[in-house]
């Protein structure tokens, strides 16, 4: 392991696991155009760890994005332990879709000057969809938060009981201080005064309250391979078709 | 019930608890599609949504996904006005009055005309 690839691989993990977490909403989403919508959103997602992947498998010598998709241990993933959660009600998966996606908005923004030309070049082409993201989000938290009590209520609890785990998000790598020195990426620190700043306006105008940060023990150990115990199930699951014959040509 | 799809177990369906009030629904919105800047913006169906922001964010996804698009205009529909379906009689016309189609002018023969003998020229 290096720090670039550290940084990719932590990417396209974050990626792949948050969506097929949000995929698992198909059907079952709350109304027939959301449930489209979020579908759509997460097959962006996907979208963007198969490009991640593939900077992997073309530039660093690792196996091909099915491989490293679907055949690697829980251990092997480098995604934050947000990501992981189960979808819950639609108001954890929409908070999640809301800290998440202003996260990472704001990486790919920095990374549009990164010194690795893949990654800055990524930047440039998922810049819209990434902008999109942001946009369903912050409307259905504007929308919600100003709605009724109980929808008011219930996006606020899910945002304080969120916190611990999406400032896991910005857990540093060993890699951290090298990515700065050689102008990869500016850092999680850098990342996160950034995500503030994007989300505190939305959460105003969506009259939630942004818990107190400073009292609150981010959930570490994703970015380390140390995962809750529910990344397993879903690597099964997601993994179950191509595992029965990881040779068979598709 | 044990469904095949994983997803709906674990919605353990029986704990629900709400209910849809009869009429709770969101307004209906009419979507139109523009393909490029300039072009016109062509109806091409609906949505339902709470609010006009959600409604281009669902519009976008219905009908801007899978064509080129350049922007996507909302309209809720109750503020379209129409005539009343029974009206449809209005639009009919006699056969007798193909004076009044454009097709009625000869026009294109004389312009068919006009390039030939322009292409002569060059």
């Amino acid at each position: 392991m290096n720090a670039i690839k550290d940084l990719i691989l932590k990417m396209a993990d974050d990626a792949l696991i948050i969506g097929h977490r949000n995929s698992e909403w198909t059907g079952l989403g709350p109304t027939l155009e959301e449930d489209i919508s979020f579908s759509s959103i997460a097959q962006d997602k996907l979208g963007h760890a198969l490009q991640l992947y593939t900077i992997l498998h073309e530039d660093h010598e690792e196996q091909n994005p099915d491989l490293l998709a679907f055949t690697r241990k829980a251990e092997d993933f480098r995604c934050c332990q947000y990501v992981e959660m189960p979808i819950g009600a639609y108001d954890f998966s929409l908070i999640r879709q809301f800290l998440f996606d202003h996260a990472e908005y704001n990486r790919y923004q920095m990374l549009s000057n990164s010194s690795n030309n893949r990654l800055a070049a990524l930047s440039q082409k998922i810049k819209g969809e990434i902008k999109y993201h942001v946009l369903h989000a912050d409307t259905w938290v504007i929308q919600l938060g100003n709605g009724t009590t109980e929808s008011h209520d219930r996006l606020q609890k899910a945002l304080t009981d969120s916190m611990p785990l999406a400032l896991g998000i910005f857990e540093k790598s060993a890699f951290e201080a090298e990515l700065i020195r050689n102008n990869i990426f500016e850092g999680e620190d850098a990342l996160r005064e950034r995500w503030l700043g994007s989300i505190t306006p939305i959460l105003q105008k969506a009259g939630l309250e942004l818990p107190d940060i400073s009292t609150i023990e981010p959930a570490y150990g994703g970015r380390k391979g140390q995962h809750t115990g529910h990344l397993k199930p879903l690597l099964d699951e997601m993994g179950e078709v191509l595992n029965t014959d990881p040779t068979a040509s598709w | 019930m044990v469904s095949l799809d994983p997803r709906i177990n674990r919605l353990d369906l029986q704990e629900r608890k709400e209910e849809t009030q009869p009429h709770e629904h969101w307004p209906t919105w009419e979507v139109f599609h523009q393909k490029k800047r300039g072009a016109q913006a062509i109806h091409v169906g609906i949505v339902h949504a709470p609010s006009p922001e959600l409604a281009l964010i669902f519009a976008k996804e219905q009908f801007g996904r899978r064509q080129k698009s350049t922007n996507i205009w909302v309209v809720k529909s109750s503020e379209v006005f129409t005539f009343q379906t029974g009206d449809e009689d209005m639009f009919e016309t006699t056969p007798e009055k193909s004076y009044r189609d454009a097709g009625g002018y000869r026009v294109r023969d004389k312009i068919n005309a006009f390039k030939k003998e322009n292409q002569q020229d060059q």
